[in-house]
């Protein structure tokens, strides 16, 4: 009860953060718990990014080297479980927390105890994920999908796996809402909608996507749940059920997840390069309305991701072309980010960097993408390195360089200083070649028909595999460099930020002092007509 | 009680309530876990996670409604709360789709194809010789044995009648709550409370009914796997709504809520209009076609 008459009389003068872990577990303070999200995030990267190695090591020369079989498919599924759902995702709900109550200019986010609830809940998650590596029958080793009927014959680590789902859904879910309350109802007087930066436009169009489909990843996994633990047959011929409902259920979620990995990276590519181009963003609304498009697009492309399992003519027909249409707003987008540094006044900043490197790798996962959507062709590559290529592309020098492209752009806001110019340029010069030579040879080994998901291969792709193998192990040790140059900023960097930080910003957050005091703007900000800091 | 409108936008401080809330599901989670992995004391820890759950949600909503009373909450707040309700909805509906689109998938897909229907004439001839679907059905190898399925007249009927009316009821109480009669305020919600315990306690003697009489298990292949999930996660979500009633019931009665400052009410009985209408998609999809 102390606490409710300390929060009912003391609330409205300001108060100091508390001192100690108590000011990180209770904080309402969206700083606070967008820097613990950032943080978590880091760490699901590395212990994520750790599997990976493990992965690239057994591949590295034909033949079973270190791990054994089911050991590698619990690597490849715990891989991908963390990087999704502890790594990229917390990070975006992490830059969210941060950025969009700067971007547009609320005291906090909306919700603040429910927003301090859904980070707390995810280490709760991940213990419970991860706690099943250490039990004799092994972690989930099904790959990230859980399809059935192998996800049934899970060990014990099945209901353990299927409720860390569910508490990171619940999270989502929240993050999702609170991000939604805030840019809807808790705008600075003057900034209309269609004023917002990209950042905020794409987290709100990626907090309905959220909100969309994690219950449906909840009511899949409930359905595993209840076939293996209580009879039902949901997903058994016998009883009537069909496994490959589960599959249309999960990438019912599945393919707006990998959106929600995605859009809040166009976002903040669209606020980096008109910052180093000097130049307005080119098609401001065009960018809006192809976010939303591909947001609509999204729901509707599902079974793409499963050309081969059996599926009546016309389903593969639809699903061909709705998934094509989906290259047009994307390709609006691509144009629009070239087009805004057309004639720009360039400079190549670490963030900047990132961001180029961005929008071309993105582009060649957008490609492979549409040669994966061409249902015919999808036979030949279908379970293939050609496939992880693919997502990878999209996803590494896609949404991981974004968050990487996001954190050298607002690490001088967070820490108040400047970090090494130099070596952010190491890390992405590291990052970017070593990242090419992981995913590349890749995709020449789905073509010639490496099969994914299994620790052994054929002699014919040593090479490629030796290749890929010394590319990933040098992106990990990157990674290991990008914690340092973050370390050494927070440490001082190079010396202390301007509340400007680039020449060239514009926004919101541009206003506030570097580092960002605890609480900003109590007063909101002031909006003129014709203002330059918001768009327009 | 006195309203006093802020014209800041009340940032609550520092509170315990979520970390309790993140150790209740974690020890929840691990509890259950175990529990269904034939661990034998720890559906205890299953319990103690929540009790702990409980304790949060009771305490977090106690936090609430005394800063609401005091007046922290300006229109603007209401505006979050507002959203987050109709979000929060926004995601439950999602829920049940899963589930309902399991419904749709098996009786439009799986049952016919598995009939032989389409391309599938040798899965019909080779694995499943002689089943024709229809449904209701436990699938072809008839898992869980013959079954009575739930007829849509009878209990079914009553309890669609139950619910719509208390959907009515609790109308009533709102404008009742809009024109300041108090009395009818509680007539109304006492009611509606009623009426969703009445409902809740129906479905439970129709589902032993159901398991006793009629064979009809959560095992009766996909018709019992839809049925029970269905109406399971709905009977569920009404004894939460009924819950959340009785409690704006109670602060009715200690003279909470005013004509025009009154989002706790509204936000539970979007909520009871939520269930109401998934009933409503039960009731025709699975009681009756």
């Amino acid at each position: 009860m102390s606490t409710t008459a300390e929060a009912i009389h003391g609330h409205d003068h300001h108060h100091a953060p508390l001192t100690g872990w108590r000011r990180w577990v209770f904080t309402t303070n969206h700083k606070d718990i967008g820097t613990m999200y950032l943080l978590f995030s880091l760490t699901m990267f590395i212990i994520g990014g750790a599997f990976a190695m493990i992965i690239r090591l057994e591949l590295f020369q034909p033949g079973m080297q270190f791990v054994q079989p089911d050991f590698f498919n619990q690597m490849t599924t715990m891989h991908a479980l963390l990087m999704v759902f502890g790594a990229v995702m917390p990070a975006w709900v992490g830059f969210a927390n941060w950025m969009i109550p700067l971007q547009i200019g609320a005291p906090d986010m909306a919700l603040p105890r429910m927003n301090n609830w859904s980070f707390w809940i995810l280490p709760a998650a991940f213990t419970v994920l991860l706690s099943t590596l250490f039990f004799d029958s092994g972690a989930p080793a099904s790959g990230w999908t859980m399809y059935p009927p192998l996800m049934l014959q899970t060990g014990d680590a099945f209901p353990f796996a299927i409720f860390a789902v569910h508490m990171m859904g619940i999270s989502s879910i929240m993050g999702a809402i609170n991000v939604i309350a805030t840019v809807l109802n808790m705008r600075a007087p003057g900034m209309s909608l269609l004023k917002m930066p990209m950042f905020a436009w794409t987290w709100l169009i990626t907090a309905y996507l959220l909100i969309a489909v994690m219950p449906v990843l909840a009511g899949a996994v409930t359905m595993l749940l209840t076939d293996r633990f209580f009879g039902t047959t949901f997903f058994t011929a016998a009883g009537g059920g069909d496994p490959v409902l589960y599959q249309h259920v999960f990438w019912f979620f599945g393919h707006p997840e990998v959106y929600i990995m995605i859009l809040p990276a166009f976002g903040i590519v669209s606020e980096v390069i008109p910052t180093f181009a000097r130049k307005k963003l080119f098609g401001y609304h065009a960018m809006v309305y192809a976010t939303a498009a591909i947001a609509f697009l999204s729901f509707i492309v599902w079974a793409h991701h499963m050309f081969t399992v059996g599926m009546p003519f016309s389903g593969e027909v639809f699903f061909m072309f709705t998934t094509m249409l989906i290259s047009v707003p994307t390709g609006v987008k691509v144009f629009n980010w070239i087009a805004t540094m057309w004639k720009g006044s360039m400079t190549f900043e670490t963030p900047m960097l990132f961001a180029l490197a961005f929008v071309f790798l993105f582009t060649i996962g957008g490609f492979s993408g549409l040669m994966l959507a061409i249902a015919p062709a999808d036979f030949q590559y279908h379970d293939t390195y050609f496939v992880v290529a693919h997502f990878h592309y999209v996803l590494v020098p896609g949404a991981v360089f974004a968050l990487m492209a996001a954190t050298y752009y607002w690490l001088p806001k967070w820490t108040g200083n400047m970090y090494s110019e130099k070596l952010g340029r190491i890390h992405f010069w590291w990052s970017a070649i070593s990242v090419n030579l992981l995913f590349f040879p890749q995709h020449f080994l789905g073509l010639a028909g490496m099969p994914r998901r299994i620790p052994d291969y054929s002699t014919q792709f040593a090479d490629f595999n030796m290749w890929s193998s010394i590319g990933g192990f040098a992106f990990g040790l990157a990674q290991l460099f990008f914690i340092y140059v973050i370390w050494h900023t927070y440490r001082g960097g190079v010396g202390k930020a301007t509340a400007q930080v680039w020449e060239g910003a514009h926004g919101l957050e541009f206003r506030v002092p570097s580092p960002a005091p605890h609480h900003t703007w109590d007063e909101p900000p002031v909006i003129r007509e014709d203002d330059q800091d918001v768009h327009s | 009680m006195a309203h006093a409108q802020h014209d800041k936008y009340y940032v609550p401080h520092d509170s315990h309530w979520p970390i309790v809330g993140s150790v209740g599901l974690l020890v929840t989670a691990l509890g259950v876990s175990n529990w269904l992995n034939g661990g034998s004391i720890s559906k205890f820890v299953f319990f103690a996670g929540l009790a702990i759950m409980a304790y949060m949600i009771i305490g977090w909503f106690r936090n609430v409604i005394q800063e609401s009373e005091a007046g922290y909450y300006n229109e603007k707040v209401g505006g979050s709360f507002r959203w987050g309700m109709i979000w929060f909805i926004f995601s439950e509906v999602m829920f049940f789709g899963a589930f309902f689109g399991a419904l749709f998938y098996a009786r439009q897909y799986s049952i016919p194809w598995l009939s032989g229907e389409g391309n599938n004439f040798f899965t019909n001839i080779l694995l499943w010789t002689g089943f024709e679907g229809s449904w209701p059905t436990a699938g072809p190898a008839e898992i869980g044995g013959e079954f009575e399925p739930m007829e849509a007249l009878g209990l079914p009927m009553w309890n669609t009648l139950i619910l719509l009316t208390s959907g009515m009821t609790l109308t009533v109480a709102h404008h009742a709550l809009l024109e300041g009669r108090r009395t009818m305020v509680n007539l109304g919600l006492a009611a509606t409370v009623a009426l969703g315990f009445l409902f809740v306690c129906l479905q439970a003697y129709e589902y032993v009914h159901a398991y006793t009489e009629m064979n009809l298990t959560m095992g009766s292949g996909i018709y019992g796997s839809t049925f029970y999930m269905l109406t399971g996660f709905h009977g569920v979500h009404v004894t939460v709504g009924a819950i959340m009633l009785t409690v704006i019931l109670g602060r009715t009665l200690s003279g909470h809520f005013t004509t025009d400052n009154h989002f706790g009410f509204e936000a539970v009985a979007w909520y009871w209009h939520f269930v109401d209408v998934v009933w409503l998609g039960l009731y025709l999809f699975v009681y009756w076609l």
